[in-house]
């Protein structure tokens, strides 16, 4: 049944002969507590089979209605993308039979998706930016789950699943390799994520995409057939997919065979895609406006309250902490990573006009401490202030900022809402700036290792180190290391 | 329109329904004259006018995102076929 196609590797020269040609159908799995058309609860992890109802179940005489926050959500994500937003929206049957769709027909946007046209703007990783020109996002539902266990003679089939609201992403044929199709999917989970739409797990298959692959020889305008490849669980195996149909189907196309418009899976074990033969062998859903639904127009009040309501995005935070906070855009792409790392990071920039340095707590120390306890920014114990005002501590010269991060952060971490001054007071660490007390330190240290001193000014420069560290140790850390290195300096030199 | 005989088929699979074919022959021919029928539609000039694709003249019928009673787990799985304690049953799919 399935047929495996290995391939050889193909020499770059004959590569570069071609254009690859990726379109991507990416389905996003909504953050609702109930169904698209029923109330059922979307609970993941349930036991099977009770997140179920008669509608669910495709029991006849049901009605469906839909929920108004996954057509809320799917708004959001269109003006997300810039898309034009239908305003007169119909639902339509997708027929086919599927032991996971109970009702033989799968409610879906045919004409008219909510969200036409709309674009993703990405950045590849040699900087250069590009961006993806979407099709539609539609409004659909999920199937149940079937699971295949080995030496089982039955399919096994949960419902919990089936219902649970989808909006389906769907590109152009505009991606040119498979580097940006990972940047691109990388940008929708970044976007999902920060609209609070979907939880952008892909492994968990709340985020799942299927990739159009074909080949045109360079210059040519006409796509060739297009090659669905499915069964992809993460960015990194969308990417190899791409590159494995890459090589496939130019070896065929060099050795003058026929590249079959079909639908293949891939397989993350051996890296390659295999054709997946079903029995029907066209595609005919039969479409049809789905008549138990009511149409559902979104007026302009409502558009705009969506509007009003949207969170600021990765993309904007990003040009903002480049140009406002003078950020290098490597800070600047850690920081936006997540939304609410983001928000703290805006935060705590009102507090401190040190940038820089705020972004060093944070993609440091704090980062490290989260990642450590697996935690999440809302659960870090220190307010953007308390940082702010351990940034001023340092910038104020009063602690070093390795007594900063190791002695005064930890304690914050152990009694939130202890101030870093009064910490550093309390452990004594407040460090000495005076030049008339650090001087007395140094002019002894040089008293009794007179060798070494002589060795320095013989030109073992090395030993500065040395001094330091005995200026540190005879001062109990105290001395700033800033003032103290310039005295030392001085009088080794004169 | 002709309903051939392939189409009759390819209907009825789509439908996942047998038929004797024995009766094929009649069954296009009725089919032929049902379309026809329906054609005579077509003798309206309904350009400019949308597509009808609702019967009521209701809109935004729609429910707020609150989760609901739910079906018994038991009771969904009654009138299963083929079942075990906790999932519906089906012959095994093969991708």
């Amino acid at each position: 049944m399935i047929e495996e196609t290995k391939t050889a590797p193909i020499s770059t020269g004959i590569k570069g002969k071609y254009e690859l040609v990726i379109g991507l159908e990416v389905h996003a799995q909504l953050l609702t507590n109930s169904k698209m058309y029923t109330s059922d609860s979307t609970a993941y992890g349930n036991l099977p089979n009770t997140n179920i109802s008669v509608l669910t179940l495709g029991h006849p005489g049901t009605l469906p209605k839909v929920n108004k926050r996954a057509v809320e959500f799917a708004i959001r994500m269109g003006l997300a993308c810039n898309c034009e937003i239908t305003r007169r929206n119909i639902f339509s049957r997708k027929n086919y039979f599927y032991p996971d769709l109970p009702k033989g027909y799968q409610i879906t946007q045919d004409k008219g998706p909510i969200c036409v046209g709309g674009e993703v703007p990405i950045t590849l990783g040699n900087g250069e930016n590009k961006t993806v020109t979407l099709n539609r996002i539609h409004m659909e539902e999920d199937a149940g789950k079937s699971m295949h266990l080995a030496g089982e003679t039955d399919t096994l089939v949960d419902f919990n699943r089936a219902g649970v609201p989808l909006i389906e992403i769907v590109t152009e044929p505009d991606m040119r390799s498979s580097e940006e199709a990972y940047q691109f999917l990388t940008e929708i989970k970044k976007l999902v994520r920060y609209l609070d739409i979907c939880d952008g797990n892909m492994e968990e298959g709340s985020l799942r995409c299927d990739a159009n692959i074909s080949i045109m020889p360079k210059g040519s305008k006409t796509l060739g057939k297009k090659v669905e490849v499915k069964n992809m669980n993460s960015f990194r195996n969308v990417a190899r997919a791409i590159e494995h149909e890459f090589d496939r189907q130019i070896l065929l196309y060099e050795n003058g065979e026929d590249i079959v418009s079909e639908t293949r899976t891939f397989d993350a074990t051996s890296g390659t895609t295999s054709s997946m033969r079903t029995k029907e062998d066209l595609n005919d859903y039969r479409y049809f406006p789905e008549p138990d639904l009511s149409p559902v127009v979104v007026s302009e009040e409502w558009l705009e309250n969506i509007q009003n309501e949207l969170p600021p995005l990765p993309r904007e935070l990003f040009e903002k902490f480049v140009r406002d906070y003078d950020l290098p855009t490597y800070d600047a792409g850690v920081l936006t990573d997540s939304k609410e790392i983001a928000l703290y990071f805006e935060a705590l920039c009102q507090a401190t006009q040190n940038y820089k340095a705020a972004s060093n707590w944070l993609m440091g120390p704090v980062k490290s401490y989260l990642n450590e306890l697996t935690l999440h920014i809302d659960d870090f114990p220190i307010k953007p202030e308390g940082i702010a005002s351990l940034i001023l501590l340092v910038d104020e010269g009063k602690v070093s900022f390795s007594v900063a991060s190791q002695k005064i952060y930890p304690e914050m971490l152990k009694s939130a809402g202890r101030s870093p001054l009064e910490i550093a007071q309390s452990l004594n660490l407040i460090q000495d700036s005076d030049e008339d007390s650090i001087k007395p330190i140094i002019e002894q240290v040089l008293e009794e290792s007179s060798g070494k001193v002589a060795e320095y000014r013989a030109g073992k420069k090395g030993l500065l180190g040395m001094f330091m560290g005995q200026v540190m140790k005879r001062s109990k850390g105290k001395a700033d290391p800033k003032v103290a290195n310039k005295i030392l300096i001085e009088l080794l030199e004169k | 329109m002709k309903i051939d005989v392939n189409t009759l088929r390819k209907i009825a699979h789509l439908a996942r329904l047998e038929f004797d074919e024995k009766g094929a022959e009649h069954m296009t021919k009725d089919m032929t004259q049902i379309l026809d029928w329906v054609e005579k539609l077509n003798e309206l000039d309904t350009s400019g006018v949308e597509p009808l694709t609702t019967m009521s003249s209701e809109e935004n019928i729609m429910r707020e995102d609150v989760v609901g009673e739910h079906l018994d787990h038991e009771k969904g799985l009654k009138n299963a076929p083929k079942r075990d304690s906790d999932y519906f049953r089906v012959p095994k799919v093969l991708e």
